[in-house]
C-alpha cells in the first residue's frame, strides 16, 4: 500500500509541485526567520565577545530597573580600590557615551539605524582590554585629540592627522585632529556603528561624567579562579554596581540587543505561521479534490482487498510526505530568504553586522516539523473523505464520493465556530480585566477561528455571490464569462474553500491598512490640535533624543519669541515603570491639551516637585490635586512629588508622560538629559527668512532638524507609512500562497473537465476563448475571496483599533479598491498556467473514454 | 461516385502512431467520399480504425499523410484556428457519453455551438429542431434531470443547431438501451430524409448500421466493403465474415 501511494505521488509530479508550493513559502519564512535573526545575534555576539577577550571580571553600573541604557555611571575611585585588591593583575576603566562623526556635508555619519559610540582610552596605560587594535597613529593624548575605527574612517576619506568634526550626544560639533585610526577586533563587521576614541579625561568631561566611570575591566592573577576574584570585587564595589565574568557580561550585552533580535523573530515568524495557515487551506482543499478524482482508484484498491483504513493512511502517507519534500525545500528557499530579508532590512534602512549564514540544528528541526505537520493535519480531513468510497465505484462510470455523514451538520458547526471566535474576540477585545498577554492571546485564536469559521460558511453563500461577482464575466467575457461563472458555481464547496485562502492575506493586508489610515490619521490629528508652535526641533532620524543644547541655542539667538523642549525617560511609582516627561515652562504657551483639573499654565507652574499626571494613572492610584508621589529614577535617585494638575490624554499619541515634571527637575534626576522634541514660537510664524534664521543658529548641530509643522506631520506620515509597506510585504507572502491555492485548484478542474473543454472545442470553442473560460473563473473566485475577506479585515480592524486603544476607525476606500483590483490581478496571474494548459488540451479526449 | 455530391472526401490517409519497429500503424491508405444527404455509417471491430478515420475526417486528429477536404477546404493543413472555425461553420458532434455541460439547461446545451461562436438563434429553426427531438417540454431541465436517452436528443439538437455540413456521430447509441437507441437512430435518419442532412456515424452495432444509406467497413486500418444499404442481419453475416473479405 506504502509503495502504491508512493508511486503514485511520483507519478504525479506536477500535482505533487503545485500542493508542496503552498507549505514551501511558510517553511521558508520560518527557516529564513530562524537563519536572518541567528545570524544578526551572531554578528552581536562576535562584536562583544572580542570586548571582553582578556577581561576576567568586568564591573558596570546597575540600573535600579530598566534596560543597559539606563545603567548609572560610579565613582572613579572604585578602580583604585580594585586594582589593590590581592586577585588582581591588572584593571582599567573607561566611560562610554553616544558620539558622531560628521561628514563632508555636515550631516552625522549613521549607517542605518546603527549607534554611533563614544569611546575612552588611557593612552599611557594598558591596551589588553582594547578590543581596537591601531593600525595607524596612536591613541588620542590630548583634549584636542580623537581616534576612530577603521571603517568609518574610510567612509569619510579622512587620514591621521587630518581634521573631522565629532558630536556628543547630540551636541553641536566640535572638531579634532585624527591621532589613530583602529580596527575592531579581526576586522569584525560593527554592522554600521562608527566609535569615536577620546582620552579618559577628555571623554568623561565630553561626556559629563567627570570623576565617573561606566565600566572597569579587570584581569585576574594566574591562580586566582573568577569566583574568588568577583567575591573580592563584590566586596569593595559602592551601590547601584555590580561585577560578571567576562562571559557573563559578553552574554548580557548580547541578551540586550537579543530582546529586540526576539521581538523582530516573533513577529517573522507570525508571518510565517500566517502563511503556514494559509498553506493548510490551500493543502486541504487540494487533497480534497484530488481525493474526490481518485475516487474511482480508491475504489479499485478497495475491490482488491484494501481496507478503508488502509486508503486513508495512503491518503494522509501522502500529505506526510509531501509535507517533508515541501518543508526540505521550503528549509533552503528559507537561507534564500534570509539573504532576501537582510537586503530588505537594509533597504528599510537597518543595518545588522554580519557574519557568514548561521544554520543551526533548530532551524531544520521546527522548519521541517512546522510543514510536515501543518500538512500532516491538512490531509485528515480528506483522508477520512476516500474512506467512505465504496469498492463498487471502482465499476461505475463518474464515480464520485458519497457526501460524508457529518455534511448536513456542516452550516450549522460553521456558525458554532464563527459565535465560538466572535465570543474569543469580544472577550479578548473587551474585558479590561485580564491581562494584556491573554488579551492577545483570545484576539489571536478569535481571528484564526473566525477565519476557519467563515471558511466553513463560505460554500453556503458562495453560489448567490458567484452569481453576483461573475456578472460582470458574463458581459465582458460573452460565453466564455458564462461558463466561467457556472463553473465557479458548480461546486461551491471547492470555489469557497479556493477563495478562502485568499480571503485571509486580503482580510489581515486590509486590516493592517485601516489600522494604518487610524493612525495617520490619529497622528496628524493630535499634532494639529496640540501643537501651536511654527516649528519643530528634532533629531536628524527623528525618534532618537537630542540635545538640549540646540534648543539653548537658538533661545540665546534671540530668533525665537519661545522655544520650548520636552524630555523623556523611565521612572518608577506605585512599584510600576512609568514614562515621565520633563516640560519647559514655554511648552504651556505651544502645547494645547484637554485638562481635567488644571489648565494650561500647570505646564509652566510645576516649580521643583510639582507633577502633571494623566487621568488614567490618577484613576488607577486614586490621585487627586496635592496627592503624593514618590518617584525613582532607574539610576536610584528619588524624589517626593505632590500632584498639581491631571489632563486628559488624547486617545492616540499621548503628548506628555505618565508623569511629567518640570525640565530642571528632570536634569537634575537624569544624567545626559536629551529633549524628545522642541517646540519653537517665531515672530511672524513660519516665514523663509525665520527658516534661514533658524537653520544658520543649529549650522553647529548636525544632529538637529528643524521642520514646519506641515513638515513634521508629513514625517509622522512617513513612518508610519514605512512599517505599513513593511507589512505588506510580508503578507504579500500569504498571497502568493493563496495564488498558488487558486492555480492548483484551477489544474485539477481542467483535468476534471477534460472531456467537457474537448467537447466546448468540438463544438468550435477557440483556444482563446477557452483561456478567457479558465481566466474568469480565476477572477470569479478571487473576487469571492475579496468579497469575503475586506468586510472581514474593516470588522478586525475596528476591534484591534478599540484593543490597542485609540486607533480611531477610518477606512481608506481608495486603498480598498486598490486590494480589489490586486485580487483580481491574483486571478488573472493564477490562471496563466491553468488557461494554458487548458487551450493545449487535445480534443480527441473529449471522445476517448478512459 | 458523383465528386459532384461529396462534401467531405479523404485522398490516401494513413496514420501511424509511435515511431521506428513500434509504431502501430492505425489507418493504412483509406480513401472515402462522403456523399451529399447521405446517412454513412463507418463499421468495423474494435482496433479497426474507425474512430481513427473519424477523427481526421472531423478535423480533431491530423493524418500522418493524405489529405481530407470538407465543403471544398482543405482541412489537413489548417492550424488550430482555422479548425476551429470550420468546426463552426461545417460540423456538428454527437457522442456516445452525450458530454453536456451539468451545469448548463437542456436549451443552454443546445444553443451552445451558436454561443461558442457568437452567433444569434434562429428561432424558427431553433423550434422546429426541438419539436423534432421532443424536447419542448424539457428545456429548461439540467442534464442530470434528463434520461440518457433525453440526454442524447439534446445532444443531437445541438449538432444540428448551427445547420453544419456535416454531423459526426461517433458510436451515439454505445451508452444507450435498445428503445433509446431506437428512438436516437430514427432521429438521425430523419434528419437526413427531411433535411437532407448529411451524417457520418461511426458504430459497430449492425442496429445502427442498418438505418444508413450506405456501410463502410473497416478492418485493420483499410476500407473492406463499401455497400449500399443493408439490413441487421446481412450487416451482422457481413461483419463476422469481414476478416475473409480482400482490402479494396
Amino acid at each position: 500500500m506504502i509503495r502504491v501511494t508512493l508511486k503514485d505521488l511520483l507519478g504525479r509530479k506536477l500535482r505533487l509541485l503545485l500542493t508542496s508550493l503552498a507549505v514551501v513559502m511558510g517553511v521558508a519564512m520560518v527557516s529564513g526567520t530562524f537563519v536572518l535573526t541567528d545570524t544578526i545575534n551572531a554578528g552581536f555576539h562576535a562584536i562583544f565577545a572580542v570586548a571582553y577577550t582578556n577581561s576576567s571580571a568586568v564591573v558596570t553600573g546597575k540600573a535600579v530597573f530598566g534596560g543597559v541604557a539606563d545603567a548609572p555611571s560610579f565613582p572613579a575611585s572604585t578602580l583604585a580600590r580594585i586594582e589593590k585588591l590581592p586577585g588582581v593583575s591588572a584593571a582599567a576603566g573607561g566611560v562610554e557615551a553616544a558620539a558622531q562623526f560628521v561628514g563632508a556635508n555636515g550631516k552625522v555619519v549613521a549607517h542605518g539605524g546603527a549607534p554611533g559610540l563614544g569611546f575612552s582610552v588611557d593612552p599611557n596605560g594598558d591596551q589588553r582590554f582594547n578590543p581596537l587594535k591601531l593600525v595607524a597613529g596612536s591613541w588620542p593624548s590630548s583634549s584636542d585629540e580623537v581616534a576612530m575605527d577603521a571603517n568609518t574612517a574610510d567612509s569619510l576619506h579622512v587620514k591621521v592627522g587630518e581634521r573631522v568634526g565629532v558630536i556628543v550626544s547630540g551636541g553641536s560639533e566640535r572638531r579634532y585632529t585624527i591621532s589613530g585610526v583602529a580596527d575592531y577586533g579581526n576586522s569584525t563587521s560593527l554592522g554600521g556603528a562608527t566609535i569615536a576614541i577620546f582620552d579618559l579625561p577628555t571623554a568623561q568631561k565630553l561626556f559629563d561624567k567627570q570623576g565617573e566611570l561606566d565600566e572597569i575591566d579587570v584581569a585576574a592573577k594566574s591562580g586566582v579562579s573568577s569566583a574568588k576574584l568577583l567575591s573580592e570585587i563584590q566586596a569593595v564595589l559602592p551601590p547601584h554596581t555590580q561585577v560578571r565574568t567576562g562571559q557573563q557580561q559578553t552574554q548580557a550585552s548580547v541578551n540586550n540587543f537579543g530582546s529586540i533580535l526576539s521581538i523582530v523573530r516573533y513577529v517573522l515568524l507570525a508571518f510565517g505561521g500566517i502563511a503556514l495557515f494559509v498553506g493548510s487551506f490551500v493543502i486541504a482543499n487540494t487533497l480534497s479534490i484530488t481525493v474526490a478524482q481518485r475516487a474511482r482508484e480508491f475504489a479499485t484498491l478497495r475491490t482488491m482487498g484494501a481496507s478503508s483504513r488502509q486508503v486513508r493512511w495512503a491518503v494522509v502517507l501522502e500529505g506526510l510526505v509531501t509535507g517533508l519534500f515541501a518543508s526540505t525545500i521550503g528549509l533552503f528557499v528559507g537561507l534564500g530568504l534570509a539573504k532576501g530579508l537582510e537586503v530588505l532590512f537594509r533597504a528599510a534602512g537597518v543595518t545588522v553586522p554580519v557574519t557568514g549564514l548561521v544554520f543551526a540544528t533548530r532551524t531544520v528541526i521546527v522548519s521541517l516539523a512546522a510543514g510536515t505537520i501543518v500538512t500532516l493535519v491538512a490531509s485528515l480531513w480528506p483522508a477520512l473523505r476516500a474512506t467512505r468510497v465504496p469498492p463498487i465505484a471502482a465499476v461505475r462510470e463518474g464515480a464520485v464520493l458519497p457526501p460524508s455523514r457529518l455534511a448536513r451538520f456542516g452550516p450549522a458547526v460553521a456558525v458554532v465556530v464563527c459565535a465560538l471566535a466572535l465570543a474569543l474576540l469580544c472577550i479578548g477585545g473587551f474585558v479590561v480585566a485580564l491581562s494584556t498577554g491573554i488579551r492577545f492571546l483570545f484576539v489571536g485564536v478569535g481571528v484564526l477561528g473566525i477565519f476557519v469559521g467563515v471558511a466553513m460558511v463560505a460554500p453556503s453563500i458562495a453560489r448567490p455571490l458567484a452569481l453576483v461577482l461573475g456578472w460582470p464575466a458574463t458581459r465582458i467575457g460573452g460565453i466564455a464569462g458564462s461558463l466561467a461563472r457556472s463553473n465557479a458555481m458548480r461546486n461551491p464547496a471547492r470555489t469557497a474553500s479556493t477563495a478562502a485562502a485568499l480571503m485571509i492575506g486580503l482580510a489581515l493586508v486590509t486590516a493592517v491598512a485601516v489600522l494604518a489610515q487610524g493612525l495617520r490619521a490619529s497622528v496628524v490629528g493630535s499634532v494639529r490640535s496640540e501643537f501651536r508652535g511654527d516649528y519643530v526641533l528634532t533629531s536628524e532620524n527623528g525618534f532618537t533624543p537630542t540635545s538640549v543644547a540646540s534648543a539653548d541655542a537658538l533661545r540665546k539667538a534671540g530668533v525665537v519669541t519661545v522655544v520650548a523642549g520636552e524630555r523623556a525617560g523611565d521612572g518608577r511609582a506605585f512599584g510600576q515603570t512609568i514614562q515621565v516627561a520633563g516640560l519647559d515652562p514655554g511648552l504651556s504657551k505651544l502645547l494645547l491639551l484637554q485638562w481635567k483639573d488644571g489648565t494650561n499654565a500647570s505646564m509652566a507652574m510645576l516649580g521643583t516637585n510639582g507633577a502633571i499626571i494623566d487621568t488614567g494613572f490618577a484613576k488607577s492610584h486614586h490621585l487627586v490635586v496635592g496627592s503624593p508621589i514618590g518617584l525613582e529614577t532607574p539610576a536610584g535617585r528619588t524624589i517626593k512629588l505632590s500632584v498639581s494638575a491631571i489632563f486628559s490624554p488624547p486617545e492616540a499619541e499621548d503628548p506628555l508622560g505618565t508623569v511629567s515634571i518640570s525640565s530642571r527637575t528632570f536634569d537634575s534626576l537624569y544624567t545626559n538629559p536629551q529633549n524628545v522634541f522642541a517646540l519653537i514660537a517665531t515672530p511672524g510664524g513660519v516665514t523663509a527668512a525665520n527658516t534661514a534664521r533658524l537653520n544658520s543658529v543649529l549650522n553647529s548641530f548636525p544632529d538637529a532638524k528643524i521642520q514646519t509643522e506641515h513638515q513634521f506631520i508629513n514625517s509622522q506620515e512617513q513612518g508610519v507609512n514605512g512599517i505599513l509597506d513593511l507589512l505588506y510585504i510580508l503578507l504579500g507572502l500569504s498571497i502568493i500562497v493563496s495564488l498558488f491555492g487558486i492555480v492548483n485548484t484551477l489544474v485539477l478542474t481542467v483535468f476534471e473537465r477534460t472531456r467537457e473543454l474537448g467537447m466546448l472545442r468540438a463544438v468550435g470553442m477557440t483556444r482563446r476563448q477557452t483561456r478567457r473560460m479558465i481566466r474568469h473563473e480565476a477572477v470569479v473566485t478571487a473576487l469571492l475571496g475579496a468579497t469575503l475577506g475586506i468586510p472581514l479585515g474593516i470588522g478586525l480592524a475596528a476591534l484591534f483599533g478599540h484593543v490597542l486603544k485609540g486607533i480611531p476607525f477610518s477606512v481608506p476606500w481608495g486603498t480598498i479598491v486598490v486590494f480589489v483590483l490586486a485580487a483580481i490581478v491574483v486571478g488573472l496571474l493564477a490562471a496563466i498556467f491553468p488557461a494554458r494548459r487548458a487551450s493545449r488540451l487535445n480534443i480527441l479526449n473529449a471522445l476517448q473514454y478512459e | 461516385m458523383n465528386a459532384q455530391g461529396a462534401v467531405v472526401s479523404a485522398v490516401d490517409l494513413t496514420r501511424r502512431y509511435g515511431e521506428g519497429e513500434t509504431a502501430v500503424e492505425a489507418l493504412g491508405g483509406v480513401s472515402l467520399e462522403i456523399e451529399a444527404g447521405e446517412l454513412t455509417a463507418v463499421m468495423g471491430p474494435s482496433g479497426s480504425g474507425k474512430s481513427t478515420l473519424m477523427h481526421i475526417l472531423a478535423g480533431l486528429d491530423k493524418p500522418t499523410s493524405g489529405t481530407v477536404t470538407i465543403a471544398g477546404e482543405l482541412i489537413t493543413s489548417m492550424d488550430d484556428n482555422a479548425l476551429t472555425h470550420l468546426r463552426r461553420k461545417h460540423i456538428g458532434f454527437v457522442f456516445q457519453f452525450y458530454n453536456l455541460l451539468p451545469m448548463l439547461t437542456a436549451e443552454e446545451n443546445i444553443k451552445l455551438p451558436l454561443s461558442v461562436a457568437g452567433q444569434k438563434v434562429d428561432q424558427a429553426w431553433f423550434a422546429e429542431l426541438t419539436t423534432k427531438v421532443g424536447l419542448v417540454d424539457r428545456l429548461g431541465h439540467r442534464p442530470a434531470e434528463l434520461s440518457g436517452g433525453q440526454q442524447q436528443r439534446v445532444a443531437v439538437a445541438r449538432s444540428l443547431v448551427a445547420r453544419p455540413t456535416v454531423v459526426f456521430a461517433d458510436e451515439p447509441t454505445g451508452n444507450l438501451d435498445t428503445k433509446s437507441s431506437a428512438e436516437i437512430l430514427a432521429l438521425l435518419r430523419d434528419m437526413t430524409v427531411t433535411y437532407g442532412q448529411t451524417i457520418v456515424m461511426v458504430t459497430h452495432d449492425p442496429r445502427a448500421a442498418a438505418v444508413a444509406n450506405r456501410i463502410v467497413y473497416l478492418l485493420d486500418g483499410r476500407i473492406v466493403l463499401d455497400s449500399r444499404g443493408a439490413s441487421e442481419a446481412e450487416i451482422l453475416k457481413t461483419m463476422n465474415e469481414l476478416d475473409t473479405l480482400a482490402p479494396t
